[in-house]
């Protein structure tokens, strides 16, 4: 007896997964930047001998351990939602995706939590040598695990060093320095943390300012905010890069993603990228209407950007869906290098490839070993449009432009934003002039928000502007669920959301309190 | 090159081993489980409670990352397992998963002020934790020896309307195990022997005669139920049909004395699960009988016995032809070490990060060391900057 999918458990899966996402992404950037600011500046007290340093990385740290209990707590929720949401999912691709997550927990979480240890109740355990090496594994270890969830979640927005078993129903892992290497996965890490690690530096210096504003604490404050300001220019700067980076690999892998965030719906050579504007409401894939309200633009921007190309095509939402176009990059099936197919075609092959998976395991069970080989030879033919073959409609391929543009854009602006505010830190803290400009204080306060929509912002354009893929172009989400009923899914999703907003309530007012009892005096003994 | 060599049924039970030794030592780790149940028995002022939880949150994240871990290295080396048992009996893993949030954030919030929900609340999470994660990790566990309700079918992949592999039989999902009275015994029997291990772990760790001796009271009162469900649950396992596998066909049928069958075909496996019998209940002795001398050691004894005990029943559930993961729906849905494991080129890759475990092993050992290196009482909470 099979009963159909009901629509209802997909979305609610989403949500779920979704909420303890964005829960997750609260505490973890703050975890991978602020780990290393405090090993840096116990290594500046370990070097200096200066008990001030000690008295600041102890503080810091205090709001380290606050931030980064809570990280666990959701974490452990993502991992095993993978099992008890996406069950389909689990047996499709967990042949490759189960290692990274196992190696992140051998090689990351323990050295993390071993030597968080030592970091909090060591101080007057261990040598001062052995103590700031154990905060130096902690950052690693927290950066580590960063590392290897990000290569899973990579590895779904492009699957290499695979090759689907029709036998055991799943995908194989081929070559794992594949899956490891992958430019997506490279590119993905590299701009994760730098982003930890700019929210880290924010947030370090938001709090300074606040104790600036209050007048406490300003030696403190003036020591944190030259370490946090000097670190965060060089990593904002190398966000920017990794940015360039991520977005030249979805050109490459995922052009709808790309389309969506410009909100492109018909390519051309030489496109330009929008800086500000207003999407149409409304608008859908081929009712001629205008893709924008208004629009500003730099021409042939996007194209050289995507592409490396100032006259390179890129092409438009429709332009996808209707193929038709010669694709500039090579990495294409053999059968689209000179113009790519119609997401219906996509959709047919799919369905073929489907179709041929299913005759290859009724041919097996009857013993047919011709037919099995000849819906074998058919599956492997078509299994580029795998995923495709579960759409029931072209359309389905287009995620919410609307919400990836804005968020593509909040993202991107807010990144340009926290360069040019540590610069103009920078410039007033070597001037000694700091404390006296309150406008700026207030600014580098009110930044701490804006760090963090920043980088909400950046996982929905990865994640909402890969729909409706969970494994690019061979899984989409609705093939990917767990068979359970809707209303067990939504009193989970309910469950999940009130016990967040508690912690998160709760972690907010302890974690401002201790700022404002400020840094204890123990440090100084 | 070393594991490339090996048969996949090598690298299948290597890493049903690597489970099992999990598993093993997620169980031995959970006296944090079982303390923290003891928190309001043990300590009756605050600074004993302190003291407590202090000594508990030196360890918890152990307990929690080996957890993480089991799932992580289940995940990569029985995928099947993975999706057919969390997307599957759901409700069960969901409340496991419950019972560990709340613990992650009690010890680092409990103690701070203006955190919210107030000590006691935070109190209350760690006692959750410790009785209803021991209770249900063990019913999920005794799961892998009286079977669920769900059926396995690849071919769904081909359905449009419903592809999905592994589907749940039951409304309940996952639910109905804790209607089972075996079920119910061993994960009592889990959480009996987390409390044992807990008073032991005080013992060990905690310098205040006070709380000692509450502890002593605690071990004897709790050996007593855990020795009449856990041997109940063996004597029953011993006595019940078990899942046979045909090797050659994978058919999977019914045979009585299964799991007695599987302990006489491997004795080294009968003798590892009386030897761990036999040093959990020394460890439980020792420091009734010569309490003074003795009691700091019965944690090792107790805890290596439970490591063994924990180690045998799972090889006994997978080893020597056996359905770790057996179906009562569709006995051939059931799941195998054979059927539901990785490809021989994941398993071989890691089979290679496996071996990074002792290197694990000796710098926690190194790191524990460095900071244990005096048992804990009142003045230290007085004067340690950074308590719970």
């Amino acid at each position: 007896m099979i009963l159909n999918i009901d629509p209802g458990i997909v979305d609610w899966s989403r949500a779920q997964f979704a909420l303890t996402a964005i829960y997750h992404w609260l505490f973890v950037p703050l975890t991978l930047g602020l780990s290393f600011l405090v090993a840096i500046m116990e290594t500046i007290y370990v070097k200096t001998g200066d008990p001030e340093w000690k008295r600041i990385t102890k503080f810091w740290m205090t709001l380290f351990g606050i931030n980064f209990a809570i990280g666990i707590a959701t974490g452990i929720i993502l991992e095993f939602e993978f099992g008890t949401n996406w069950s389909n999912y689990s047996w499709f691709v967990g042949d490759i995706f189960g290692a990274p997550l196992a190696i992140e927990a051998i090689m990351a979480f323990f050295l993390e939590s071993t030597f968080i240890a030592v970091m909090f109740f060591g101080w007057n355990k261990v040598s001062k040598k052995f103590h700031l090496a154990s905060s130096w594994l902690t950052a690693i270890g927290a950066n580590l695990s960063a590392l290897w969830i990000l290569v899973a979640n990579a590895w779904m927005q492009y699957p290499v060093g695979m090759k689907f078993n029709p036998e055991t129903a799943r995908n194989e892992m081929q070559n794992f320095w594949d899956v490891l290497f992958s430019p997506v996965a490279v590119y993905k890490f590299l701009h994760t943390i730098s982003s930890g690690y700019v929210t880290a530096a924010i947030f370090i210096l938001g709090i300074s300012a606040w104790f600036l504003l209050k007048k406490r604490e300003t030696g403190m404050a003036r020591k944190s905010i030259l370490v946090a300001a000097i670190f965060g220019l060089i990593m904002s700067l190398f966000l920017a890069f990794t940015g360039d980076g991520s977005g030249y690999t979805i050109a490459q892998y995922q052009p709808m993603k790309l389309a969506a965030m410009e909100g492109l719906y018909k390519g051309q050579k030489a496109n330009g990228l929008v800086l500000f504007g207003i999407p149409q409401p409304g608008k859908k894939a081929g009712d001629g209407k205008n893709n924008f309200v208004l629009k500003v633009e730099i021409p042939g921007l996007l194209s050289l950007m995507g592409y490396r190309n100032v006259d390179a095509f890129v092409p438009g939402i429709e332009d996808i869906l209707y193929g038709g176009y010669k694709p500039e990059f090579q990495n294409v099936p053999p059968a689209e290098k000179e113009i790519a197919f119609s997401v219906s075609e996509k959709i047919v092959r799919g369905k073929l490839a489907l179709t041929a998976f299913g005759d290859f395991k009724k041919a097996q069970k009857a013993g047919d070993e011709i037919a099995a080989v000849k819906a074998d030879s058919t599956m492997k033919a078509n299994f580029a449009y795998f995923g495709y073959g579960y759409l029931q409609s072209p359309e389905e391929a287009v995620p919410n432009v609307v919400l990836t543009f804005y968020s593509f854009r909040t993202m991107l602006i807010l990144g340009f934003y926290f360069i040019l505010l540590f610069i103009i830190v920078l410039y007033f803290h070597s001037k000694n002039q700091l404390q006296d400009k309150r406008w700026l204080l207030w600014i580098m306060l009110w930044t701490i928000p804006l760090v963090y929509l920043a980088g909400q912002a950046g996982w929905i354009v990865a994640e909402i502007g890969r729909q409706p893929w969970v494994i690019q172009d061979l899984l989409p989400t609705r093939a990917a669920v767990s068979m359970i009923e809707t209303t067990s899914v939504q009193i989970t999703f309910w469950l999940f959301a009130v016990l967040f907003t508690a912690l998160l309530i709760a972690e907010l007012m302890i974690m401002t309190r201790q700022i404002k009892l400020g840094p204890k005096d123990g440090g100084t003994k | 090159m070393m594991f490339e060599s090996l048969s996949l049924l090598t690298l299948q039970q290597y890493w049903w081993l690597i489970i099992s030794l999990l598993g093993a030592l997620l169980v031995f780790l959970m006296f944090v489980q079982g303390g923290q149940t003891l928190i309001f028995q043990l300590g009756k002022t605050e600074t004993e409670k302190k003291i407590l939880v202090n000594s508990l949150g030196r360890k918890w994240e152990f307990t929690f990352t080996t957890l993480v871990t089991f799932g992580g290295a289940f995940f990569a080396s029985f995928p099947l397992f993975y999706s057919t048992s969390f997307g599957g009996a759901y409700w069960v893993w969901i409340a496991i998963l419950f019972c560990f949030i709340i613990q992650a954030i009690s010890y680092e919030f409990r103690s701070k002020p203006n955190n919210f929900l107030g000590q006691k609340t935070y109190e209350i999470f760690l006692f959750i934790n410790g009785a209803l994660g021991t209770i249900l990790i063990g019913a999920a566990v005794s799961t892998f020896f009286t079977g669920s309700q769900f059926s396995i079918h690849k071919e769904n992949l081909a359905e449009l309307a419903n592809p999905v592999i592994s589907q749940w039989q039951g409304p309940a999902h996952g639910l109905e195990a804790i209607l089972n009275w075996h079920n119910i015994a061993l994960g009592l029997a889990v959480f009996f022997l987390a409390r044992i291990l807990g008073t032991l772990y005080f013992m060990n760790t905690i310098d205040e005669k006070t709380i000692l001796g509450r502890a002593k009271k605690q071990l004897l009162v709790n050996t007593v139920p855990f020795l009449v469900f856990f041997l109940g649950y063996v004597i029953a396992l011993i006595l019940t049909k078990g899942f046979a596998v045909d090797p050659a066909s994978g058919t999977v049928s019914m045979e009585d004395y299964k799991y007695l069958h599987n302990l006489l075909a491997m004795p080294v496996v009968l003798i590892l699960f009386l030897a761990g019998v036999v040093l959990v209940l020394w460890g439980i002795i020792l420091p009734l009988w010569k309490f003074e001398k003795s009691a700091s050691k019965g944690i090792w004894f107790a805890g290596i016995g439970t490591i063994l005990t924990v180690f045998s029943l799972f090889l006994l559930a997978g080893f020597n032809n056996t359905a770790y993961y057996p179906s009562t729906f569709d006995l051939q849905s059931s799941l195998t070490i054979m059927n539901s494991s990785s490809s021989h080129y994941t398993l071989t890759a890691m089979s290679y990060v496996s071996l990074l475990v002792p290197f694990v092993l000796a710098y926690i050992w190194y790191a524990w060391r460095s900071i244990n290196r005096k048992k804990i009482d009142a003045a230290e909470m007085e004067t340690e900057e950074h308590t719970y």
